[in-house]
């Protein structure tokens, strides 16, 4: 008992009981600990990912973006139920400005959700070299603003990222397809007739091909010119400080400015599907593994109390409280739980180190970032205790219920 | 509530007191049966009383029913003078805990301790933290029945004999004034059985303490200073 001096009653008699059933004590921490250790790992896993695709949308996209509504014909009743003419013409889009764009940007720079405003003009052109033609989605911005949405420097991988009227930043494959580097001069036509050559000044890498091809970047005012919208702007970029609220702000925006507004959430609808089946199959996992773990632990403690039951009887007759022995096993689930949750965190934590190591990608860089964060480790430790609690409870109450007499007589 | 050290000094005064005690199980039941029929009986401090009988004649319900293991049906039972009849369980516990000690045929120790554990374990239950007035009680308790040599060693490495005065030992750690030995001498060889029942003689005669002993040996209650034999559920 020396080691166990400063401790109450009921634990050095928990621990004493716990100690002497040694090979059921280890097999049921075993299993607590495998049951943690899955927890663990899926939800870090599950985590980790769903924060690596969020952080390789949002390096890319504005958490929301405010366009012009599209035009539509609107159908004409002679009557209720009755058009007018037989058929309806879907019209062509005309490419226009944000009404009044300046006053909606200072409303939005205004709200305290917002972070960063950025207005910009995007449009189709087509871009050439010789005989070498591309067509390229073009993002007319301020670098001041825009590169605080897109953190585009980051993604150059030769030159810099220069914006002045009269120069371009282009993908590496697009800079590949047309034969061009740093410094090489590019031809690009609008729709509207407007010719412009352009310098390059900056190839990026934005980690995929399609986005590598198509988008090309260049300074606000000359996309205004190209695609004649002279002191317009066709969209408004903002990021938000709580990326997860853009949805409901979003709803939030278009009813105050009229205007359609696309959170990043709504144009990734199908990740969050996605995630929400993951996160709903791992609390199915969770949930029983916890039960799986409970019952073990139940199971455990019911043939204890039995094993136990002359000694209960003894310690009752010594005149030890019926709340005494219910304390020991109570204190005993959740030793189990604690320790079991303890070895399955380690485990856990080592299998995600080992998935790090060995699952690369093919170019061997890490394929996301997995943390071990703390909040999950104190829930499932918590979690883990108060399910050895509740497993050991029926045990317990049977063990502090035992008749004296009987429980001696065997 | 009287301390029980003033008990065993005062040898006038009544450790235990029975009357009218009845005992019956399946009450109401068609298979309702009365074990004790009107028990009586009184036992002074220091007092060694044999209780005899044939198997099955009752004499484990008594002991039970003393020990206040069992509640009777109908009945007085009074502890150093308190009534227990209307006690909770609770109340009966906290009694159980500081005026009774208890020796089964079988020792019962708890095999996870040591010996010198199994003899602090009421007194540890008790106080909720173990003290160093703790481990010198039970040293001196286990010196007290020759065993200083072993009282670190665990409970089951610890010969039957050995075992049985760790037991007797645990049964004074609290310093109560009755002892309820329930055939402790049943599981020994005869000089084991001498040894435990001379070590409650001693505890008896120095410290005051009554003892009930059952016993299916005649000859250990012959050397009792009082016996009595209880019959179909009566004392004769």
């Amino acid at each position: 008992m020396t080691l166990l001096a400063w401790l109450p009653f009921e634990w050095v008699v928990a621990f004493k009981f716990l100690k002497e059933g040694k090979i059921q004590t280890s097999f049921i921490v075993v299993g607590i600990s495998i049951g943690v250790a899955v927890i663990v790992f899926m939800s870090a896993l599950l985590t980790g990912m769903q924060a690596n695709f969020v952080n390789r949308v949002l390096t890319g996209q504005a958490h929301i973006q405010l366009l012009v509504h599209k035009e539509f014909a609107r159908p004409l009743f002679t009557q209720p139920g009755v058009l007018e003419v037989p058929t309806l013409q879907i019209p062509l889009q005309r490419f226009k400005s944000i009404d009044q764009w300046p006053g909606v940007v200072n409303d939005l720079k205004q709200m305290l959700e917002v972070k960063v405003v950025s207005p910009a003009i995007t449009g189709s052109a087509l871009i050439t070299r010789g005989n070498a033609s591309r067509s390229v989605s073009v993002i007319g911005m301020i670098p001041e603003l825009y590169f605080q949405i897109i953190p585009l420097p980051e993604k150059i991988i030769h030159g810099q990222a220069l914006i002045n009227s009269e120069s371009i930043l282009i993908g590496i494959e697009l800079a590949n397809d047309m034969g061009v580097g740093i410094g090489d001069k590019l031809r690009m036509s609008t729709a509207n007739g407007a010719v412009n050559t352009l310098k390059v000044t900056g190839i990026f890498d934005l980690g995929n091909k399609g986005a590598n091809t198509r988008n090309a970047f260049v300074a606000f005012r000359s996309a205004q010119s190209m695609f004649g919208l002279i002191g317009g702007a066709s969209v408004i970029d903002l990021t938000l400080h709580d990326v997860y609220a853009a949805e409901i702000i979003a709803q939030k925006l278009e009813q105050r400015t009229g205007l359609q507004v696309d959170s990043w959430i709504k144009t990734n609808e199908q990740f969050f599907t996605a995630v929400k089946a993951q996160t709903t199959a791992n609390t199915a996992i969770r949930m029983f593994v916890g039960l799986s773990v409970g019952f073990g632990i139940a199971s455990v403690l019911v043939v204890t109390v039995v094993q136990r039951s002359r000694e209960i009887g003894i310690l009752r007759a010594m005149g030890i409280t019926r709340g005494q022995i219910l304390r020991i096993f109570l204190l005993q689930g959740s030793i189990l739980g604690l320790t079991g949750a303890l070895l399955g965190s380690g485990i856990g934590g080592a299998a995600l180190m080992l998935w790090q190591k060995f699952q690369r990608n093919a170019d061997g860089t890490v394929m996301f970032d997995l943390s071990f964060d703390t909040r999950l480790l104190t829930q499932t430790l918590i979690l883990a205790t108060l399910t050895g609690l509740l497993a050991a409870l029926a045990p317990a109450m049977r063990a502090s219920r035992l008749d004296p007499v009987v429980a001696i007589r065997g | 509530m009287m301390d029980t050290n003033t008990i065993a000094q005062n040898t006038n005064s009544a450790v235990l007191e029975l009357s009218g005690i009845c005992k019956s199980f399946n009450i109401n039941e068609p298979n309702e049966i009365e074990i004790l029929h009107g028990i009586g009986l009184r036992l002074e401090a220091g007092q060694f009383c044999s209780v005899i009988g044939p198997s099955g004649s009752g004499k484990s319900t008594l002991l039970n029913i003393v020990g206040l293991l069992e509640r009777p049906t109908h009945g007085s039972l009074k502890i150093c003078g308190q009534e227990t009849v209307s006690l909770s369980d609770k109340g009966l516990t906290h009694l159980r805990a500081h005026k009774i000690g208890f020796v089964f045929q079988y020792h019962y120790l708890l095999s996870a301790f040591s010996a010198i554990e199994n003899v602090m374990m009421p007194m540890f239950a008790d106080a909720g933290f173990v003290s160093e007035a703790m481990k010198e009680r039970a040293a001196d308790l286990l010196a007290s029945v020759g065993l200083t040599p072993w009282l670190d060693y665990p409970a089951t490495h610890l010969s039957g004999g050995q075992q049985q005065r760790v037991a007797v030992a645990r049964a004074l750690a609290m310093k109560p004034a009755l002892i309820l030995a329930d055939e402790p001498t049943g599981n020994l060889d005869s000089k084991s059985a001498d040894s435990v029942f001379e070590l409650l003689q001693t505890v008896c005669s120095e410290q005051g303490t009554t003892v009930l002993f059952v016993t299916h040996n005649p000859l250990l209650s012959a050397k009792c200073e009082k016996t009595i034999e209880v019959i179909d559920g009566n004392i004769k």
